[in-house]
């Protein structure tokens, strides 16, 4: 088991098709095995054991994922923005290694040891020359490692993920059919190559026959041109890329978009507002919601087309709650909600969502294996199941405020805060309370705050008003103690919020 | 042949190869184009196709059996057609996922 199985099926089902496209450069299905094999060739000349990339998306980056597997080394995607000693430490985790990257990077980096450094022009440029072709077989053994990705790290340092051939084969077989897609259909996929979002987008979209066309560095102008010059079909995009999508159709008079058939959304939390204006905007486009983590090898569960349109159409509270809901687990997973003390709990139970399957990995490079005897992996992501299924996110289990010995969900009273009017975003997090061991804080956003603004003054009457407000909707106990004004809240590119950095603001600022 | 899942294996009569997905204990008697197939990588002794397993196999399809208990996915599609103890195994539906990525 190999992902260069998938890419030989491809390659022989429609070798002409295009594969990928970055501007005016494009590999079909063909292009795209040959330059795998004369990659990895390359690769097994240096003697890497690793092929990594610091770079954005471009033609090097679905080569470089299966020039690794044909050569039979992990791929590793590096965040393009780390810096400095960050950059240097990872690099030093993954020698000897051959890293792709651009002009100015292969100048300061090509001086360490244990590194090969090629431009990404280099790279690409040998891969898709004249000349042998990689003669040789792929590894078979389904245990090798495909993938190191390290994780977002919004809880503490990064750390790699081991992804391996079996999860990511798993993956795919499991939820994409082969050659399913039109021959017109193109996906725009905008998503970091560092984000497992970035990496699925490419293993099913070679499996399924769909073009990919890559857009290096998001903004919602360029993602609307690119939309409507390529005729896309299928987008990938964080909730914040959709919010900034809307906005710039709404200050622009450039007409719809009629071949975008699908937009699936992940990677964070989606606003009910947000989804109920995008289903508005786009009436004939079909939505869906995945939800997945790094060490499952993407998406777990799927609210479909179907449900995005029963839930927004239904007077029935507890089907139009769907919409914010994750969806139900794919046909080869398995989900359960479990207390701390790793007993499963029932419909409506708040817990931590426990997966398995054969695509899930649940493994660190460092760490080792993170899955229980029997194969469970525990995501450490807080959520309950109703009585269909579907699947309700309350924030990371290491998020929980814990008040006086009562177990408090953020997520719960930043959606009632997100309520009022004068709200447009709001962190709750956890600080030190001698009293209560942990107190609720709140961090808010207000409507027409200017971002990169100055701190605001506090108003005691919105205050009040906002304890209030909360008080009246939920328990007193999570009413908030402290209430501040920010002009933004941290994210990451990804749009993740970074509570520990409001949780550090907070307790610095005190 | 006794068959592990992930294994991929193929014709001995035509240019079919398969990836096993899942696969019953014990010895089976699996046929494509009515010899029995071969671990890949293992050359053919020259056997010619049987007049009545013609049926062919296609790229990407998924094969099984009556009881459910073989599933085949054709990595190489070809002439013959995959039988399991003589019976013809067929193609399953796809149960179609919406796009997530």
């Amino acid at each position: 088991m190999n992902l260069m199985m998938l890419l030989e099926m491809a390659s022989s089902g429609f070798g002409e098709r295009v594969a990928v496209q970055n501007a005016a450069d494009a590999l079909s299905y063909a292009d795209l095995f040959r330059a795998a094999g004369r990659a990895a060739n390359r690769v097994q000349e240096t003697g890497a054991t690793r092929l990594a990339v610091l770079d954005v998306s471009s033609l090097a980056i679905p080569i470089g994922l299966f020039a690794s597997a044909w050569a039979g080394v992990p791929f590793v995607p590096l965040n393009y923005r780390l810096t400095g000693d960050e950059l240097e430490r990872l690099l030093g985790e993954i020698t000897p290694a051959v890293l792709i990257t651009d002009p100015e990077r292969k100048a300061t980096l090509a001086h360490l040891p244990g590194l090969t450094v090629m431009t990404r022009e280099e790279f690409i440029g040998h891969a898709t020359a004249d000349g042998p072709d990689h003669s040789g077989e792929w590894p078979m053994d389904p245990e090798e490692i495909a993938i190191l990705l390290y994780t977002s790290g919004t809880t503490g340092a990064p750390k790699a993920a081991v992804l391996r051939h079996k999860h990511l084969v798993s993956y795919i077989l499991g939820s994409v059919e082969f050659m399913s897609a039109d021959e017109r259909a193109a996906g725009l996929v905008c998503v970091p190559p560092y984000h497992i979002a970035g990496m699925a987008a490419i293993a099913s979209s070679v499996y399924s026959g769909r073009r990919i066309v890559q857009l290096a560095n998001f903004s919602p102008t360029d993602w609307l041109d690119l939309a409507r010059k390529e005729k896309i079909t299928n987008a990938f995009v964080v909730p914040t890329m959709l919010a900034r999508i809307i906005e710039a159709l709404d200050d622009s008079d450039a007409g719809d978009l009629p071949d975008l058939q699908a937009i699936s959304y992940g990677g964070g939390k989606m606003p009910l507002a947000l989804i109920e204006r995008a289903l508005k905007l786009f009436p004939d486009t079909n939505f869906t919601n995945a939800y997945g983590l790094t060490e499952t090898s993407s998406t777990v569960t799927v609210l479909g087309p179907d449900d995005h349109r029963v839930a927004a159409a239904s007077e029935d509270p507890e089907v139009r709650r769907r919409l914010v809901s994750v969806g139900r687990a794919l046909p080869t997973l398995e989900i359960e909600i479990r207390d701390e003390n790793g007993k499963a709990l029932g419909p409506g139970e708040s817990g931590e969502i426990y997966v398995r399957g054969e695509q899930v990995s649940g493994e660190y490079l460092s760490k080792g294996s993170m899955l229980e005897a029997d194969g469970w992996f525990p995501t450490r992501d807080g959520g309950s199941l109703d009585a269909e299924g579907y699947l309700f996110l309350e924030g990371r289990v290491d998020d929980v405020i814990v008040r006086g010995g009562e177990n408090l969900s953020p997520g719960e009273i930043e959606d009632v805060l997100l309520t009022h009017a004068s709200v447009a975003d709001a962190a709750v997090v956890g600080i030190p309370d001698e009293q209560w061991g942990e107190a609720v804080a709140a961090v808010i956003v207000l409507h027409g705050a200017v971002a990169g603004g100055g701190g605001i003054a506090a108003e005691p009457d919105l205050i009040g008003e906002l304890q209030q407000w909360v008080k009246d909707r939920l328990r007193s106990s999570r009413t908030p103690q402290r209430i501040e004004f920010v002009p933004e809240l941290p994210y990451n590119e990804t749009g993740k919020l970074l509570r520990r950095v409001v949780r550090a603001q907070l307790v610095e600022a005190s | 042949m006794e068959l592990k899942a992930g294994g991929r294996i193929r014709s001995a009569v035509c240019a079919t190869e398969v990836m096993v997905i899942l696969a019953p204990q014990g010895e089976v008697d699996l046929t494509c184009g009515g010899a029995a197939m071969l671990p890949l990588g293992t050359e053919p002794d020259g056997a010619t196709i049987a007049d009545d397993a013609k049926g062919g196999t296609q790229i990407g399809k998924r094969y099984v059996n009556e009881a459910g208990d073989l599933e085949l996915l054709c990595t190489k599609p070809g002439d013959g057609s995959l039988q399991l103890g003589g019976a013809d195994l067929t193609i399953k539906g796809a149960k179609p996922l919406p796009s997530s990525d």
